[in-house]
């Protein structure tokens, strides 16, 4: 049954639009988005509304980058609401020993709830799904232990971090804006970004190959671990206090919404960076716009649904 | 003449691209065995998934007992009596056995509840029946792969089966468990039960079959009583070979004779064992050789394959290349060592769909093509700049995706990444199917190039020309184990038919 060579591909007018839309659909709907804005909305192109904007999406931009790698590798990280969680308890449990040693303790709990999760689906062979929500429910209670209830700090140098400004734009906005040029040059330029979105594109391939696949998978869900760590500390350092009830309460599935809604396919071997920045920027565009214009919050969750499944059937429509 | 139980008439039935069956007539009779055979692509589990409902036709009729039936799923066609058995035993693993064996036809008391009892008496009576003794309440999952065959056997005949398709079933099972079901199957036959047994085990295929039909490209290329054949023609009828008259002339791109360096192997495989697909493997190759891999499907060739590359756990044997022990069971282990595969099934194990061209090349080459992790683009540019232009690769640019290629095209891309990592021993798995003519050659006089300057090629082919013309050595297998090695003047395709069809030693 001799496999005959692939005939060309015709596109219909109907696929090449989704086609079109899955590639720039996130850009075009932003830039649309920004335009309504720009006409409808009083006081939008005010500087201070733009900085508004900008801090509250950092931390949902972070955790997105690391969703993103782990989407590329056709897996998924639930935990990540939960890290940050985790990451703020340990920030206001170290303060005592100064913001460095508090930060630091930060990220390493992170990582290590990330590398947690990565041996769980490389070495043991849980999906990614399972293993994750484990990880989501038990973070949390860790951290519900560790800080029990809302507590402030005034520690100056942390509240400096969440507040101060260089050159006119807001620390978090920069923290934010340099790891996706980090994540950018991981994924295009180094052996590791090349190897996870083969991982993700064709496990068994790589493997033949002699990609070190294990490996590959556990760093993955430590970045993203160690990424929404970050998220949990600038959050954490904005409000000043620490609440491991309530911080990053469903930042999972903002994360998610960002990386499908920027084109990353969840069938993994492909990230985009820049599309998962965009997604966020979409979605808070959004929340601002329908706010702005006195409409309920269950207005933006609904317009959002709209957006996954264009999304999602932008993908689709791809891949037939 | 007996009546034909089943019966298919010229049955055509085509995908996108290929036609699978192409007037396809088989006829079955009450109380027989018998064996359907072909290599891959040969149409046998399209026949199967016609026969079961599971496809529609094209074209042609079905017979049931001498009325034309269709079958619209795969539950009419089991009303009507025909059972299947898949390779991979399908059952409920945790339940046990004997809920699985009387799955949906439980006995309940009067209230609906299953008479746990009365279902446990029933299930050991039909197991002994079996040759089974065991505990029928424990899970499907503990038990040995040749019992969990019998409960799959036993439930589709329990439920009035006419006709049982048995597709490769002794592929798991021990010696022993092989006796226990091919006693079940000669009580079938003397009840009249029909069997359709799909197998490539020769030994197996004159034991217990009345009849066989062989399939090849999609046609029926024999149909006869087994008796009738001799090993050695039936071997020659599944690889396409006339077996009154075989052709000498080369149609392949091969030039035939490479010089040989008598030197120390490259690489060398011994005694490589995992059960129960290879038995004591050895194979060895040389600088400049191309050795070929033969035999029937299920031999043992690709695993031979993949586990000199790393890619197969294997129970006990060493690898060496070189002189040095490779580690086991690492394919980056290999690939460090020089060795690199090739393998069969381009779309599962070879491409990686969403990248594009320049990054399936480079792939296992990154840790040379970068420093310090980061992969300098500019020696990627001119490693798969010249593979390109070298295997002659098609594309639109080196940024195209790797999935729009044609097959050919797909193959030689797999070729440069192999390439790519310096190899010195490339294994090739069946490197010439499914590729158009053009490509096919090219392929072809590649193999031959590549090992003019000194590279090792172990060739694995169904295709027994480009064996015979490519290869300077034939290692045949059956079975999972060594049958014979074939060199020099020994290398044909009738000497190859022949060490394939002798009868093995049977084993244990």
């Amino acid at each position: 049954m001799a496999e005959l060579a692939a005939a060309p591909r015709v596109w219909g007018g109907r696929a090449r639009l989704l086609a079109w839309l899955q590639e720039y659909g996130v850009y075009a709907s932003v830039l649309a988005l920004l335009l309504f804005n720009v006409v409808f909305t009083p006081h939008f192109l005010e500087v201070a509304n733009f900085r508004t904007q900008l801090i509250q999406v950092a931390p949902v931009v972070i955790t997105s980058l690391g969703m993103a790698l782990v989407i590329g590798t056709e897996g998924i990280d639930l935990s990540v609401g939960a890290v940050m969680a985790l990451a703020s308890a340990m920030v206001v449990l170290y303060l005592g020993y100064g913001a460095p040693v508090a930060i630091v303790a930060a990220l390493i709990a992170g990582a290590a709830a990330g590398a947690a999760g990565g041996a769980l689906v490389a070495h043991v062979g849980v999906q990614p799904i399972v293993a994750t929500l484990a990880l989501l429910v038990g973070v949390r209670g860790v951290a519900n232990v560790l800080v029990p209830q809302l507590t402030e700090f005034r520690n100056p140098t942390l509240i400096t971090l969440g507040s101060r400004s260089v050159l006119g734009l807001p620390l978090v906005v920069i923290v934010a804006a340099v790891l996706t040029v980090l994540v950018a040059f991981l994924i295009k330029r180094t052996i590791f970004g090349r190897q996870l979105v083969a991982v993700g594109g064709n496990r068994a391939a790589s493997r033949l190959s002699g990609l070190p696949v294990r490996r590959v998978l556990v760093t993955v869900y430590v970045i993203s671990g160690l990424l929404a760590a970050v998220a949990g500390v600038l959050a954490t350092s904005r409000l000043q206090a620490s609440d491991p009830t309530s911080l990053g309460l469903l930042m999972e599935l903002s994360a998610i919404t960002a990386v499908v809604v920027g084109g990353t396919p969840l069938t993994g071997g492909r990230v985009r960076v820049l599309g998962t920045v965009m997604g966020a920027l979409l979605i808070q565009l959004l929340q601002a716009t329908l706010i702005k214009h006195n409409l309920p919050q269950s207005w933006t969750q609904m317009v959002q649904a709209v957006i996954i499944l264009a999304a999602v059937y932008a993908a689709r429509g791809r891949r037939a | 003449m007996a009546t034909a139980v089943l019966e298919a008439r010229g049955i055509s039935k085509g995908f996108p691209g290929v036609l699978a069956l192409d007037d396809v007539s088989f006829r079955l009779d009450a109380g027989q065995v018998h064996a359907l055979v072909g290599e891959n692509g040969a149409g046998k589990s399209t026949l199967i998934k016609v026969l079961t409902g599971v496809y529609r036709p094209d074209r042609g009729t079905l017979l049931l007992r001498d009325e034309p039936v269709t079958f619209d799923n795969p539950l009419a066609a089991q009303r009507a009596g025909i059972s299947t058995i898949y390779q991979e035993v399908n059952l409920v693993p945790q339940m046990s056995l004997a809920h699985n064996l009387l799955l949906g036809r439980e006995p309940c008391s009067r209230l609906g509840v299953i008479d746990t009892t009365q279902l446990y008496a029933e299930a050991e009576r039909v197991m002994t029946r079996y040759g089974i003794r065991t505990d029928v309440r424990r899970p499907l999952c503990s038990l040995g792969m040749g019992t969990q065959q019998m409960v799959a056997l036993a439930r589709a005949v329990s439920i009035e089966a006419r006709v049982v398709i048995m597709d490769e079933p002794t592929s798991a099972l021990e010696p022993r468990e092989v006796d226990t079901l091919f006693g079940v199957i000669a009580d079938l036959r003397s009840e009249g039960i029909s069997v359709i047994y799909v197998s490539h085990r020769l030994d197996e295929l004159y034991r217990i079959c009345d009849r066989v039909t062989v399939l090849r490209d999609g046609r029926v290329a024999h149909d006869g009583p087994l008796g009738e054949l001799a090993r050695v023609e039936l071997v020659a009828l599944m690889l396409g070979r006339d077996p009154a008259e075989i052709r000498r002339d080369g149609a392949t791109r091969f030039t035939g004779e490479h010089t040989t360096t008598a030197g120390e192997p490259l690489v060398e495989a011994r005694s490589v064992s995992r059960r129960p697909v290879l038995r004591d493997v050895s194979v060895q190759v040389r600088p400049g050789e191309v050795v070929g891999l033969g035999g029937l499907l299920g031999a043992g060739r690709s695993e031979t394959a993949k586990a000199i590359a790393g890619a197969l756990q294997v129970d006990a044997g060493t690898v060496t290349v070189a002189g040095q022990q490779v580690r086991r069971g690492s394919p980056a282990a290999a690939i460090r060592a020089g060795v690199s595969l090739v393998p069969e099934d381009r779309k599962a194990e070879g491409i990686v769909p969403t990248l594009s061209v320049r990054d399936n090349i480079a792939l296992a080459a990154l840790p040379q093509l970068s420093r310090s992790g980061v992969v300098s683009d500019a020696r990627i540019d001119r490693i798969v700049d010249s593979f390109m232009r070298r295997l002659r690769i098609k594309a639109a640019s080196p940024y195209q995706k790797v999935s729009e290629l044609s097959g050919g095209n797909q193959q030689k891309v797999l070729l440069a990444r192999s390439l790519a990592t310096g190899a010195k021993v490339l294994l090739l798995d069946e490197p010439t199917r499914g590729i158009d003519v053009g490509a096919k050659a090219e392929v072809q006089a590649l193999i031959d190039e590549l090992a003019a300057e000194g590279l090792g090629v172990l060739l694995i082919s169904s295709d027994l020309e480009e064996l015979v013309e490519g290869a300077d050595r034939v290692v045949v297998l059956r079975d999972g184990a060594v049958a014979g090695e074939l060199s020099g003047d020994q290398v044909t395709e009738e000497a190859i038919m022949a060490t394939i069809a002798a009868t093995g030693e049977t084993d244990g």
